[in-house]
């Protein structure tokens, strides 16, 4: 059903846990539906200088937030910001039309953290 | 990796050497098709003749009450269509459960959109169906009553007999799915009390695409199937001959080592089970322990999602499913699960294990030497499992 590159992430997850005193923290999905997702991200000089995903979900779900914070990583935050849940599919050499909306998850959370990690700098 | 572990009969079985042996000349040199009058084609009639006495006598049938079909889904699907077509001046009322098939439930959807009335009946925690619920909900205009004997998901029986006493009372038809239970539980369809009933040969090791459906006589249907006038002209296509035979040939052997499978399934199911709760926590099952088929384990582990576990298990070369293998692309929990009153959020993460003849004492001892490391991981992954395991601690 998945691709050898899905498998591949999901095995061997990038990225996987939580920074302890992140800049930015993003939670998108919901434990109702199956799926959710908290992103992590530490940023120095507008870059992403750290990320870490933890995710509840099927291998798609899994593999797309690995994917994803493979492809923010070193970014900076408007760049990362570019990054959508159609080039993280693509990037994992595509996914299964029924799992197309777990793919959703994965720039959703990108975009939750840094959106949070701004309205922080804000407040400061 | 080794070989594979398979444990999920309940989705398919693999044809029993001795079954397949059966079938074989059926394909090649026998390959008469039984409405024809050479003696070629009688050697094909007089084999499915054959067959369709067997399965009768087993089930306690009429081998006249015997119509073969393409499987389970076409027996349920004829049972709903076929009652409602021939009965459509008596009532447009049908009684079912929450929790069967998909093959049962959208067909009765697919009638309501044609203005026919369903009520489908809750079920306890375990799954079971009161049968004091099936007579209330029945009417003047019901016309049917459909209740699956065992569920393919978490394996519950229903008490069908009793079910079976309500509707005889009341005169309604009365249509069990007992795909799951064929093969596995004694079935006879007298002491069901049941009009109607369907089965499948490929759950209990024999052939795909091959199927029945008992009709009791005089039960008013009309024919799904149209054409050659096969089965008295209640199901038109040319006999499955391999498959029938074979069908024949799986139920005879799995009814004589019925008894013996039975309890060594249940003893290794409770083995696994044993093990599995003792090393993980927050683990729960699912289900009936009591009223339920032997080889069928059923459990949800709290922070953790369905099909990672599948994958996860199938790195280690273990085969299981989750909730239907039916509703795998699907994003909706398993309707049973919910029907039982489980949350959506513990639903996802459920896994159905079925044991059977090929399952041995080490299978199970490597899935729960496999499986706790497994659901330590994933929970690691999980953004939910640290908030639940403080708040189960402190309580």
């Amino acid at each position: 059903m998945y691709s050898e590159l899905v498998m591949e992430h999901f095995r061997n997850p990038r990225n996987m846990g939580v920074i302890e005193d992140a800049d930015g923290v993003g939670e998108v999905g919901n434990p109702q539906c199956g799926d959710m997702m908290r992103l992590t991200i530490k940023v120095k000089d507008d870059i992403l200088e750290d990320i870490k995903f933890q995710t509840l979900g099927c291998g798609a779900a899994v593999a797309t937030s690995s994917m994803v914070t493979e492809m923010a990583k070193g970014k900076r935050l408007d760049e990362a910001l570019e990054i959508s849940n159609r080039a993280v599919a693509e990037a994992l050499g595509g996914l299964p039309p029924a799992k197309m909306h777990c793919s959703n998850l994965a720039a959703d959370g990108l975009q939750a953290a840094i959106k949070d990690y701004r309205s922080r700098q804000a407040a400061k | 990796m080794g070989r594979v572990i398979y444990l999920d009969h309940a989705s398919t079985t693999p044809v029993d050497p001795e079954v397949l042996e059966i079938m074989r000349p059926w394909f090649t040199e026998e390959f008469g098709n039984p409405s024809t009058v050479y003696s070629l084609g009688l050697a094909s009639a007089q084999a499915v003749q054959q067959a369709r006495e067997s399965i009768a006598e087993t089930i306690g049938a009429e081998p006249e009450e015997i119509c073969f079909t393409s499987g389970g889904t076409e027996a349920d699907n004829w049972a709903l269509l076929g009652t409602a077509d021939a009965c459509q001046k008596k009532g447009r009322h049908l009684i079912t459960s929450a929790i069967e098939h998909h093959a049962v439930l959208e067909t009765v959807e697919h009638l309501e959109k044609r203005g026919y009335e369903v009520t489908r009946l809750p079920v306890d925690g375990g799954g079971l169906v009161d049968p004091d619920e099936v007579r209330r909900a029945i009417r003047p205009d019901t016309i049917l009553v459909s209740i699956m004997h065992a569920n393919n998901e978490i394996g519950t029986i229903e008490p069908i007999a009793e079910i079976g006493k309500v509707t005889r009372e009341a005169g309604v038809p009365f249509h069990t799915d007992a795909v799951q239970s064929a093969g596995k539980l004694p079935l006879d369809v007298n002491e069901l009390g049941v009009d109607m009933l369907s089965m499948s040969a490929h759950k209990f090791y024999g052939p795909k695409g091959i199927g029945l459906m008992y009709l009791r006589k005089r039960t008013r249907i009309t024919p799904l199937l149209h054409g050659g006038g096969q089965e008295k002209g209640f199901r038109a296509g040319t006999h499955n001959v391999p498959g029938i035979v074979g069908m024949a040939k799986a139920l005879e052997l799995a009814t004589n080592r019925m008894a013996d499978d039975a309890v060594r399934e249940a003893a290794l199911r409770d083995r696994l089970w044993d093990g599995l709760s003792a090393n993980i926590d927050a683990i729960h099952l699912n289900g009936d322990m009591v009223s339920r088929l032997p080889g069928n384990l059923n459990l949800r582990v709290d922070g953790i999602e369905g099909e990672s576990m599948i994958l996860m298990l199938d790195m280690d070369g273990i085969c299981v499913s989750s909730g239907s293998a039916c509703t795998t692309g699907s994003l909706e929990p398993s309707h049973v699960l919910l029907a039982l009153g489980i949350p959506q959020e513990h639903a996802h993460g459920s896994l159905r294990i079925t044991l059977g003849r090929s399952t041995t004492a080490e299978d199970i001892d490597l899935f729960i030497k496999v499986f706790p490391p497994i659901v330590t991981r994933l929970r690691e992954m999980s953004p939910i499992w640290c908030a639940n395991c403080v708040c189960k601690q402190r309580n």
